[in-house]
């Protein structure tokens, strides 16, 4: 059975020129970059190239990249350094829908005697700015809000809010894993003072990130051991794969318009045609300001893991905001934050496409999804009745 | 993804008894939208009072899908009173198992049951003094004290896995802690359900292989169930028991202890003949 991969704001899959340029750097050019002769020197070479292909991708300069293992590490590392250098501060801010690598860690926080805000959102998933400028107070350390949702690809207008956060003289970092690659972004141009970089999610492999962090940002360095990374995260540096996220940072570069007009074409074509074959869905998040590649559709009166499951009969790949699909027995956060109605929450099915994706893959799935769901509604004891409410409620 | 047994997907891809019938003896629904599922039973009668048909209706995961056909056809043919004796753990038993955080797909299924026999017989749907513990779920005190008794749970993430109660806000965390220490100082032998052969079995093995064969193995031996008679148990004693000069201490001391304890005060433990 042929796999149907619309999961990719889970993963992607590493692009062959990608994987190409990483092989060599396990096997010939397996020198530490840090060592004095050319044999390691050489490597070190190519991590700046590398160094030079992410910071062209978000407008930045190459001293202000560093690579770390993964977007949660450089979400930790970014919190942490302001915490650091402002121990006197003890609130943060954020957004209510935020990925558990700020969330679970900001909770944490919290039971260190940390003050946590969390912005909430409206009904299309939408951030109202005023209320950031309430929030901030002398105390505030850090303002960290996520640049394109996971879930639903919702944007935020975070360079906005980063010229807002430094009126008041508070840091602004940004969770950039699901935008970059997919929108422009040129950090030259705004006032964000740290933003995070996942290599999974733009076709290069698992276990690499960056953390931007703007020149005259103060950096508390959150892994300490060697010099590497000009002595702000120690660890002998995963050569291969900062050799694949350069080059996956110059190919997104490249296909930023391809993302932008195919993949955004492809997945409005998949989400129009969706929603007139099946009743009773719609779209969770604002339209406008979205991923090209996101969409968030709920199913009314059927759960979201049985759909999943029947998807993956036909090899199609996505996910589900629903609770059991969620790890715990509730709906996604970001869908309960959004005041989705609990009828709409279980059933919603997150499909995030990348350039990989083919019309015909997209076809495949408009043709197969109606019958999925005509499939549940028929078992479902809510379809054609009156809508139930909980018990408890 | 779910580690769902081939038996758990063959009744979800393919699910029994899909429906509802019309002009039913009994029906009963339970779960709800917001709870992410809920199941709606019906069932009629044959003139011998034996449970001619049943159909259900989900709204839910795949298990609880899977659970609700299994249900139908478990309980097809019964009478009520066999019907009623139906555990959340026979229907799960029945799908060679649920995954841990899906048992109150399984606990779902022997409350629509229930409610549906009691809607047969005219009784009230609520038992009485019930009181809702678990605000989220709308989960009360006596569902929580059945779960931890059948299934004898010990922690609040139990019984979150087969009532869902705790599993959202999590205010009530401490409640529930009370009512699974209040059910656990319960003297067992008051609490012991009525177990059927295959059940009396089924727990042997289960606790053989759980609770006695890892602790023998330590010590380089084994055992083997041979055949059980009533409430007495025929070992075979394997490896460095089969030689040892103790092991009619272990088989009573130990083994014995065992059984007694966590499946029927009644058993006696036998060595097979050599």
């Amino acid at each position: 059975m042929k796999t149907v991969y619309l999961d990719n704001n889970a993963t992607t899959q590493v692009a062959k020129e990608v994987l190409e340029s990483m092989l060599p750097y396990f096997s010939e050019y397996y020198g530490n970059p840090s060592s004095m002769h050319t044999f390691g020197g050489q490597v070190a070479q190519k991590i700046r190239v590398a160094r030079e292909q992410v910071a062209a991708l978000i407008g930045a300069s190459p001293d202000e990249i560093i690579f770390t293992s993964c977007g949660t590490e450089s979400d930790n590392a970014a919190i942490r350094s302001a915490l650091a250098i402002r121990p006197d501060k003890k609130h943060i801010i954020t957004s209510r829908v935020e990925h558990p690598a700020i969330r679970a860690l900001c909770a944490h926080l919290a039971t260190q005697g940390y003050r946590i805000t969390e912005l909430p959102v409206d009904k299309n998933g939408l951030l109202d700015l005023e209320n950031l400028d309430k929030s901030l107070t002398p105390d505030t350390a850090i303002v960290s809000l996520m640049w394109g949702n996971n879930e639903t690809g919702v944007i935020f207008p975070v360079e906005e809010a980063a010229a807002m956060a430094h009126e008041k003289g508070v840091l602004f970092h940004t969770d950039a894993v699901q935008s970059t690659g997919k929108i422009p972004i040129y950090l030259k141009n705004n006032a964000i003072d740290m933003l995070s970089i996942s290599g999974h999610k733009l076709h290069a492999p698992k276990g690499i990130g960056v953390l931007y962090i703007r020149k005259g940002t103060k950096f508390s360095p959150f892994l300490i051991g060697g010099h590497q990374e000009r002595e702000r995260r120690g660890g002998t540096e995963n050569t291969p794969s900062i050799v694949g996220l350069g080059k996956a940072c110059e190919l997104a570069a490249k296909n930023m318009d391809k993302e932008n007009k195919e993949v955004k074409r492809l997945c409005d074509k998949l989400e129009r045609e969706l929603l007139k074959r099946i009743p009773q869905s719609r779209v969770n998040g604002d339209t406008a300001n979205r991923l090209p590649n996101t969409t968030n559709i709920s199913f009314e009166f059927v759960e979201g893991e049985a759909i999943l499951l029947l998807m993956n009969e036909h090899g199609i790949c996505a996910s589900s905001g629903s609770a059991c699909t969620s790890g715990s027995l509730q709906p996604s956060h970001v869908l309960r934050a959004m005041g989705v109605p609990f009828t709409m929450a279980h059933g919603s099915i997150r499909f995030s496409l990348s350039i990989y994706n083919t019309e015909a893959e997209i076809d495949f799935v408009i043709e197969k999804m109606p019958p999925i769901i005509e499939r549940l509604r028929s078992m479902s004891p809510y379809w054609n009745t009156s809508q139930q409410t909980c018990k408890s409620q | 993804m779910w580690e769902y047994t081939d038996k758990v997907k063959e009744h979800f891809l393919n699910p029994h008894n899909v429906g509802e019938i019309e002009n039913p003896d009994g029906e009963a629904e339970v779960g709800s939208l917001a709870c992410g599922d809920a199941l709606k039973l019906t069932f009629k009668l044959d003139e011998n009072k034996k449970i001619k048909e049943a159909k259900f209706k989900t709204f839910g995961c795949a298990s609880a899908i899977a659970t609700s056909s299994a249900l139908t056809d478990i309980i097809k043919g019964m009478t009520l009173e066999e019907a009623l004796k139906v555990s959340n753990q026979d229907i799960a038993n029945y799908l060679g198992g649920l995954p841990q955080e899906k048992m109150h797909c399984s606990v779902m299924g022997k409350q629509a049951l229930e409610k549906a026999i009691e809607n047969y017989k005219g009784a009230p749907s609520t038992e009485p003094g019930a009181k809702i513990i678990c605000e989220c779920f709308g989960v009360t005190d006596k569902e929580i004290e059945r779960a931890v008794r059948e299934n004898n749970l010990s922690t609040i993430e139990d019984v979150t896995n087969y009532t869902k109660a705790g599993g959202g806000c999590g205010r009530c965390h401490d409640a529930i802690q009370q009512i699974i220490d209040t059910v656990r100082s319960e003297p067992k032998s008051s609490a012991q359900p009525q177990l059927t052969n295959i059940q009396k079995i089924r727990m042997i093995e289960e606790t053989i292989e759980r609770e006695i064969r890892p602790s023998l193995k330590h010590d380089g031996g084994d055992i083997d169930l041979i055949d059980v008679v009533g409430n007495r148990v025929i070992v075979a004693t394997r490896g460095a028991c089969a030689v040892c000069q103790a092991s009619d201490i272990t088989l009573k001391h130990f083994v014995e202890q065992r059984l007694k304890e966590l499946v029927s005060p009644d058993i006696t433990v036998e060595e097979a003949s050599k």
